[in-house]
């Protein structure tokens, strides 16, 4: 070390509060775009697994599952895209706190940042996670005979969809990861949690075939909504189904709308006042 | 009005299923403008608290904080921006190298994107850092991660430092180094508050010293005001032979102010006395007298370690062999100390 010390920086260039919060959540994202660089195996693991899960259900299950008036590689995709988006989510849970245990929490909370900004650049993350793993689903999709049999902005609106709900939960799985502050609890956590809630949905088979209680389960489960907003979306609803008595299923647009408000508007303040009194160690 | 002033802090925390721990219980403390005070005091006297509080990381239970004149609690908002801080544990970010975590830091306090490349590119030369500016942090050593978050509290030149043990896991030249950019930064008027281990840091860098346990500053002052008031010189002597144990003891007790402190060998002797140099001359020629061999023998003043042991409360006394060894194995730094 040498003692010179360089002339001194002028301080910050006055900008208005919104460039500066524009500034931070760019800032933190870029952080993270980074560790997506550098730690190549969570692109790795959305892009690969989002694969391999279209590859195994439609040719392991196609011949096992009977869809009418559709084929199984329809109606499967909306369920491994909403699945899919709904793990994707769970990275800013263990993300905050990975962050929290490695201490550069305190480095921010001691910057003049906007409070939120660490957790926008973190939830921004997770969401071009999901793009990049949306995109490599549906062109996998694709190429094994899923069809989009809607307009082209219907289809829009479906990705739209399911990519703002798992933004929503970003922000939950965020609260979470900063409350329960062990990235191995959420990782355990969120696969106990979100395994059954995927898979005792509609995603892989018609709520209607599973017995009873699941079928209760089901119908009422939010995922089951997300995964019929996004199979009416894209026009993959099997011809003859059956109409649904319960409410969230004959309006899964609207009820997935209502989820993502919903959680934002709870979680976005809880998060931002959690990360605001937080502290590493 | 002190430039940082804390007066009263109180901080408790309830582990679940413990008894409350008061990490700082009635603290005070005052730092003027372009000045260093150090905050020393053992494990878990609640320094790290006192910082964190004074950063806007934690909240105190009651109160009052203020720097510049400006409420730390009730505005931490207008605090950051005129802080750098360096905390106990690096906070970086392990998967961007060192270059970009400085660069970041430069961008959250908003100083654009030229500005912060080149302060990230200066610190980096500062803390020599050039060789691992270009690789992820989390190959650095315990040392180089240290340094680039030290780096991180200076980005923006701030007008107030606070270093919780900024040089513990440094190299002697790395030290050496931070003691010389903490000196010319105060020497430009920058405010610093410090916590640490090493008395001689203290002893070197602080224009006040605020010793603190248990939550509360039990003493303070200069280095030198600290070491008066606990009085006295020391007489240290070390025997060739542990079988003259039982004289020197019964000569060192005679002659001197207090009981006579051992070293863990058992041949090392420190005592008080209020006319050193007499006692000496007394004590030596008792030796004499009795045909006891000595290896070494002096007298030196108080040391901050003496200070430290002594306010405390693990004060060395003759049959606390640990604490004498502290006492003892900082000979070299005490010499120092005299000039
Ligand atoms: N988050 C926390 N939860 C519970 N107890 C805490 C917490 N932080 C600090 N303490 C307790 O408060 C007391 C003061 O801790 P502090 O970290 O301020 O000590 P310190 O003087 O910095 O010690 P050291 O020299 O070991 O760094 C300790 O008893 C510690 O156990
Ligand atoms: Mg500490």
């Amino acid at each position: 070390m040498t003692a010179t010390i360089p002339t001194p920086t002028p301080n910050s260039v006055a900008a208005s509060p919104v460039m500066n919060w524009l500034n931070d959540g760019w800032i933190t994202t870029r952080r993270n775009l980074i560790k997506i660089k550098r730690v190549p195996d969570i692109l790795v693991f959305t892009t690969l697994q989002p694969i391999m899960f279209v590859l195994l259900f439609t040719y392991v299950y196609a011949g096992v599952i009977d869809i009418p008036g559709s084929t199984y590689a329809e109606f499967i995709m909306a369920g491994i895209f909403a699945q899919t988006v709904v793990f994707g989510s769970t990275y800013s849970g263990s993300a905050m706190a990975q962050d929290l245990k490695d201490g550069i929490i305190d480095r921010f909370r001691t910057l003049p940042m906007s409070p939120s900004a660490v957790l926008v650049g973190r939830t921004n993350g997770d969401l071009l996670i999901n793009s990049i793993s949306m995109i490599v689903m549906m062109t996998t999709g694709l190429i094994v005979g899923w069809r989009i049999n809607s307009s082209p902005l219907e289809a829009l609106a479906a990705i739209a969809l399911l990519l703002l709900f798992a933004y929503a939960l970003s922000w939950v799985m965020a609260f979470i990861g900063m409350s329960v502050r062990s990235p191995e609890v959420i990782n355990n956590v969120s696969f106990l949690v979100l395994f059954p809630l995927t898979f005792i949905s509609n995603a892989f088979v018609p709520a209607e075939t599973l017995p009873t209680p699941l079928r209760v389960f089901a119908e009422f489960n939010p995922v089951s909504a997300l995964v019929q907003a996004a199979r009416e979306l894209f026009g993959n609803t099997p011809a003859g189904s059956a109409q649904s008595e319960v409410w969230t299923q004959q309006h899964p647009v609207l009820t997935v709308l209502i989820g993502i408000v919903v959680m934002l508007a709870i979680f976005v303040p809880l998060a931002v006042r959690k990360f605001a009194n937080i502290s590493s160690r | 009005m002190s430039y940082i002033e804390a007066v009263d802090l109180k901080k408790t925390y309830t582990p679940k299923g413990a008894s409350p721990v008061h990490a700082l219980d009635g603290l005070n403390l005052e730092v003027p403008q372009g000045t260093v005070t150090a905050l020393l005091g053992p494990n878990g006297a609640g320094k790290t608290t006192t910082v964190k509080v004074l950063t806007t990381l934690t909240r105190p239970d009651s109160g009052t904080a203020t720097i510049n004149g400006v409420d730390v609690i009730a505005s931490p908002e207008r605090i950051r921006p005129m802080i750098g801080v360096s905390g106990q544990y690096a906070a970086v970010d392990e998967n961007l190298t060192g270059f970009e975590n400085l660069d970041m830091v430069g961008r959250l306090y908003h100083l654009g994107a030229k500005q912060s490349r080149v302060r990230a590119r200066e610190l980096i030369d500062l803390f020599d850092l050039t060789e691992a500016q270009n690789r992820p942090v989390k190959g650095f050593s315990g040392g180089m991660r240290r340094r680039i978050d030290l780096a991180g509290a200076l980005v923006m030149r701030p007008p107030v430092l606070f270093l919780d043990e900024p040089t513990t896991g440094l190299d002697p030249r790395s030290r050496i180094g931070m003691w010389e950019i903490i000196t010319t930064l105060v020497g430009e008027g920058t405010t610093v508050l410090l916590t640490t281990q090493y008395l001689e840091e203290a002893d070197q860098l602080a224009d006040s010293i605020s010793v603190i346990d248990d939550g509360k500053v039990i003493a303070k002052g200069t280095s030198d005001e600290l070491k008066a008031s606990i009085g006295g010189q020391r007489v240290e002597l070390s025997l060739v032979s542990q079988d003259d144990a039982a004289a020197a003891r019964e000569i060192l007790t005679r002659f001197g102010s207090t009981e006579p402190a051992v070293s863990l060998d058992g041949r090392g002797f420190t005592v008080n006395a209020e006319d050193a140099p007499a006692a000496l001359q007394l004590i030596l020629t008792e030796f004499a007298s009795r045909g006891i061999p000595l290896y070494d023998a002096g007298m030196r003043r108080p040391t901050l370690d003496d200070v430290f042991l002594k306010l405390t409360g693990h004060t060395a006394s003759a049959d606390d062999a640990a604490a004498t060894g502290t006492e003892n194995t900082d000979a070299p730094s005490s010499r120092k100390a005299q000039k």
